[in-house]
């Protein structure tokens, strides 16, 4: 305790005393950083994210014929003409069940982000590939992630630290604006700065709560043990929070915050759906010019997905099942509407980060984005083609404009590509079959 | 166990193991629950008033084998779950120590309000880890807050700003977020754990009145009253005759209904121009007064929730009933005649509404809810690879309605072992389209609302509400998942004995959820604690 004890009388102390003149080297002995400033003149950060839409595609008008570069786009994935040449497409990697059943909607969602699929109903049980990523890249951001739903829906996220370890959603533009730029934003370009003194007793009051820890343990056993853990963790990455905010951010170029959008409607209707997505975008856009954070999660639609259109029985989950194959077209026309929608949505989204100048390139350059979906063929809940791509080269990482093209190949080779990509100290993942140390060459540097 | 000598006092003085007739369980390991939404909410009102506001969400619950409640037991907590705790933590504090509100919260009076003063900052902070903790704090817990409200009255000149920090602490501490049990060894036999009184008290609050202990139970706590089994009976008959059970009623009714799958309802606007978020908001609300109503208010038989023709209505609610409802804002009440389709709880708007996609109705979404909600019989999951084309074209002139769409779809085989669970009782909801509105047809068919379940054949939903108002796993189900929420955990295996002696409980009391309350509150079963770290062997059998 006498360590507190100082450290409160240094405090008290201090604020008393006009410390928002003290220079920052003291504010770094006096606040025991564990050195993660932001140090100025340091390269761009690479950041990750995903970005998911449910129900798949129909492969005859989405899989491009010709694989490698100059790979050519059918009419459920034209949308991404604008920006092909910073996108790979990856096709025919397969979730390999190794005899569990294919648990509709969510194997393959489990086997692409978290290396394994579950024998029974239930969330991911071991780490996705976005936290896997977070831990190596540090959290020496604001938030350690964000993750959006377009639809609104908190529960529609699928990023999992453990099974019982779920990060939840921001459902609507209005408030994800406000958990970043609203009054704890400090704006990197800012001329001056003067750390906040409220800030500095913020943090003492979390700072007493990370020392509860051992005592709060007591008499647990391992599992609630580590889902305190857990907790404890969020509010050391609050703390960390506060720690960054007592420091002078490091300008950011390319930061230039946006207006703050306007109270708009939240649903799973395809038009509301696209708008909002568009608003979460754009402020994630900004969110991560501005260093707020440098891994994110974007989920257009749920796995088993819950759009609809206006005066429609069915929503779009429904309607692969049950709307009938078009006998002249050859496939679903209704539920084809959603997945066009998706890729439009998608290639917005890409446009949205390319569009923004940083360093001697664009934000999308110095990221990484996997885009996904959840089935191959929704209609069958096929999972041995789930449409994947990536859009940005990681800070020159990777090779882009490719067509990757395999025949059976564990799907578990992209996330383990992408995670050596970021810099993940990583041999090999997966699990069962689909246990992999082969990165997808293809689009290495 | 140095907090609480009380304790060690009456040691001698205990429990004398089961009742005759109540069998061993295993108990449940050391864990703690997070607070649920309902529950936050509850306790900082309890401990500061009900005017005091929040300014934050929280994160969804987690859903495990049917209950939020035992999810509780296993959720975590996100950093941006965390962030919103630290929001609203420092708003409450805020609110508790301003102008408006420290003459009445605050139980002492600084020497001067610019200055930290230790005696203030000490009684009030003392006072309130005790209601937030649920607990006294010991010295050493108090320590933390008490210096940071000091230093931080000391910098800022302001005895009050500096002990809102104080506050945050507390608020923020797992103490609060989470029900921790504490054990101790049991004074009878020193290789089994009980709980701690105070930790039988946060129980007994939460199961009952979705609330933290009040004042008289922390007390009976403190006073080791929690650990006689006659003095314990008498707190729970408080309990149970407290207006506040209607309270925990509510909330074991909203988790057991999956009422919170109503944040994400969304109905099509064109197809069902009556549903809006007033709808499905007082849905939730007409279903809960109608529950309450008869199984606490009245105390009527549990199973007469499907059979009952009285509930509330507001005037919206009218609109989508077709019944005059004079009052403009007042819930009435009302029942339903004899020859209207409206009887019994499946028949009410929360079920249809809920359990129906968004612009349809869904007869195996709805046999699939009862199965899994009602009858506590989970529903295997589909295969993957089903074509459903063909049959479920609402279009197509052969199959006009869902019980012929339905019936083309089980005729294949993959699917027909579980559509025969689900889809037959369905149909007798039929008659209630996706937005529960009644209709006599479908696409111009006269609908055949008539189905099956586990053997009885019933012609409509009035006479399904009677087969399961009839069906044994109704209360087998109910008493099953009362103890579930009440315990925050799923049974093993090893405790088919004591359901069953749970279920004959609940058969013997006619039925009755507030004797089936004072069964579980004060079951050996419910306070049963075994060592989740293996320090005492196995405390049972």
């Amino acid at each position: 305790m006498s360590v507190n004890f100082n450290r409160r009388r240094v405090l008290r102390g201090m604020l008393g005393g006009g410390a928002v003149t003290l220079a920052l080297p003291f504010l770094d002995c006096f606040l025991n950083t564990n050195g993660t400033a932001l140090a100025s003149g340091r390269p761009l950060p690479i950041r990750f994210g995903t970005w998911n839409w449910g129900c798949g595609m129909n492969p005859q008008r989405f899989v491009p014929t010709k694989v490698g570069t100059d790979y050519d786009l059918l009419p459920e994935l034209k949308y991404i003409e604008t920006v092909k040449s910073q996108i790979n497409v990856f096709s025919g990697f397969k979730a390999l069940l190794d005899g569990k059943p294919n648990l509709p909607h969510i194997s393959g969602m489990q086997a692409l982000l978290s290396g394994g699929v579950a024998a029974a109903m239930g969330p991911m049980d071991a780490p996705t590939i976005d936290v896997l990523v977070g831990d190596a890249v540090g959290t020496d951001t604001r938030f350690r992630s964000l993750e959006m739903a377009a639809t609104g829906n908190p529960k529609h996220s699928y990023s999992y630290r453990s099974a019982n370890g779920f990060n939840p959603a921001e459902g609507s533009p209005v408030a994800m604006y406000a958990r970043i730029f609203g009054p704890d934003f400090q704006d990197p370009n800012a001329a001056d700065f003067k750390p906040d003194p409220n800030v500095m007793l913020r943090k003492s009051v979390l700072t007493g709560v990370t020392e509860q820890r051992d005592d709060f343990m007591k008499q647990l056993g391992q599992s609630d043990r580590t889902r305190m853990d857990e907790y404890f963790t969020s509010v050391r990455q609050l703390e960390q929070q506060l720690e960054l905010q007592l420091q002078k951010p490091p300008p950011a170029e390319a930061c230039h915050v946006s207006a703050k959008p306007t109270d708009a409607p939240v649903g799973t209707e395809v038009g509301m759906v696209m708008s909002n997505h568009k608003l979460m975008a754009e402020i994630l856009a900004m969110a991560l010019a501005c260093n707020q954070t440098k891994i994110f999660n974007m989920v257009f639609s749920d796995s088993a997905s819950t759009l609809r259109m206006p005066g429609e029985q069915m929503i779009h989950h429904l309607m692969t099942h049950e709307e009938p194959v078009d006998k002249a077209l050859g496939y679903q026309p209704k539920a084809a509407y959603f997945v066009e929608r998706s890729i439009e949505a998608w290639a917005l989204f890409v446009t949205t980060l390319a569009s923004i100048r940083e360093g001697d390139g664009t934000l999308l350059d110095h990221c990484l984005v996997m885009g996904h979906s959840d089935t191959e063929y929704a209609r069958i809940h096929s999972i041995s083609g789930i449409p994947v791509m990536t859009a940005g080269n990681a800070g020159g990482r990777i090779k882009t404009g490719i067509h990757v093209s395999a025949i059976g190949e564990p799907i578990t080779r992209i996330g383990f590509t992408l995670q050596q990509v970021m810099g993940v100290p990583v041999e090999k993942w997966g699990m069962g079959s689909m246990q992999t140390n082969k990165p997808v060459s293809e689009i290495l540097i | 166990m140095k907090l609480f000598p009380a304790i060690v006092t009456f040691g001698a003085i205990l429990l004398s193991g089961c009742g005759p007739s109540e069998p061993p369980t295993t108990g449940t390991p050391v864990s703690a629950q997070r607070l649920s939404e309902a529950q936050y909410r509850q306790s900082i009102s309890d401990i500061f008033g009900a005017d005091i506001k929040l300014g934050g969400r929280f994160e969804p619950g987690v859903r495990k084998n049917g209950l939020l409640a035992v999810g509780g037991s296993v959720v975590a907590m996100s950093p941006a779950g965390f962030e919103q705790y630290d929001i609203m933590a420092r708003a409450i504090a805020g609110q508790v120590v301003d102008a408006k509100h420290r003459d009445a919260l605050i139980p002492c009076k600084p020497v001067d309000a610019t200055k930290p003063d230790q005696t203030c900052a000490q009684l009030t902070l003392s006072k309130y880890a005790r209601l937030i903790y649920r607990r006294p704090a010991s010295e050493k817990e108090l320590e933390e807050p008490l210096s940071l409200a000091n230093g931080a009255a000391a910098s800022k000149g302001d005895f009050y700003a500096g002990l809102a920090f104080g506050f945050a602490q507390l608020l923020d501490s797992p103490n609060f977020i989470f029900r921790k049990d504490v054990a101790e060894t049991d004074p009878s036999d020193s290789s089994k754990l009980r709980l701690t009184a105070y930790s039988k008290a946060s129980r007994l609050s939460f199961f009952l009145w979705n609330a933290p202990p009040d004042g008289e139970l922390l007390r009976a706590a403190e006073a080791g009253e929690l650990d006689r089994r006659s003095s314990l009976k008498t707190q729970v008959d408080r309990m149970l005759a407290s207006p506040r059970l209607e309270n925990g009623a509510r909330a074991f009714f909203v988790d057991f209904l999956n009422f919170d799958q109503f944040d994400s309802l969304a109905k099509d606007a064109a197809i069902y121009p009556v549903f809006s978020a007033k709808i499905a908001h007082d849905a939730q609300e007409q279903t809960l007064r109608t529950l309450v109503d008869l199984v606490i208010t009245e105390k009527a038989d549990y199973r007469d929730i499907f059979t009952s023709r009285k509930t509330y209505l507001t005037r919206n609610l009218g609109v989508v009933y077709q019944v005059p409802v004079a009052s403009e804002k007042d819930w009435e009440a009302h029942e339903f005649a004899a020859n209207d389709p409206h009887v019994g709880i499946l028949t009410q708007l929360s079920f249809t509404e809920l359990h129906a996609h968004p612009g349809r109705s869904s007869s195996t979404l709805r046999g699939k809810a009862v199965r899994e909600i009602l009858l506590c019989e989970p529903v295997p999951s589909p295969p993957a690879n089903v074509n459903f084309t063909v049959v479920q074209d609402t279009t197509n002139p052969q199959f006009k309605t869902a019980r012929d769409r339905l019936t083309a779809h089980r005729t294949q085989a993959t699917c027909a072992g579980c559509h025969k669970i689900m889809d037959p009782i369905g149909l007798g909801l039929e008659n209630f389209d996706g937005a529960g509105q009644y209709r006599q047809t479908e696409n111009g068919a006269p609908i055949d609302a008539s189905g099956e379940i586990d053997g009885i054949k019933f012609t409509d939903a009035g006479s399904l509400g009677q087969a399961l108002h009839d069906n044994p796993a109704t209360t087998a189900c109910l008493a099953d998942s009362l103890f579930r929420y009440a315990a925050g955990r799923d049974f093993d295996a090893g405790e088919k004995d004591w359901r069953k002696w749970l279920a004959q409980q609940f058969a013997e009391a006619g039925y009755k959820m507030p004797d089936l309350m004072r069964t579980i509150a004060t079951s050996d079963a419910f306070f049963a604690v075994r060592p989740a770290n293996g320090e005492i062997k196995e405390a049972q059998r």
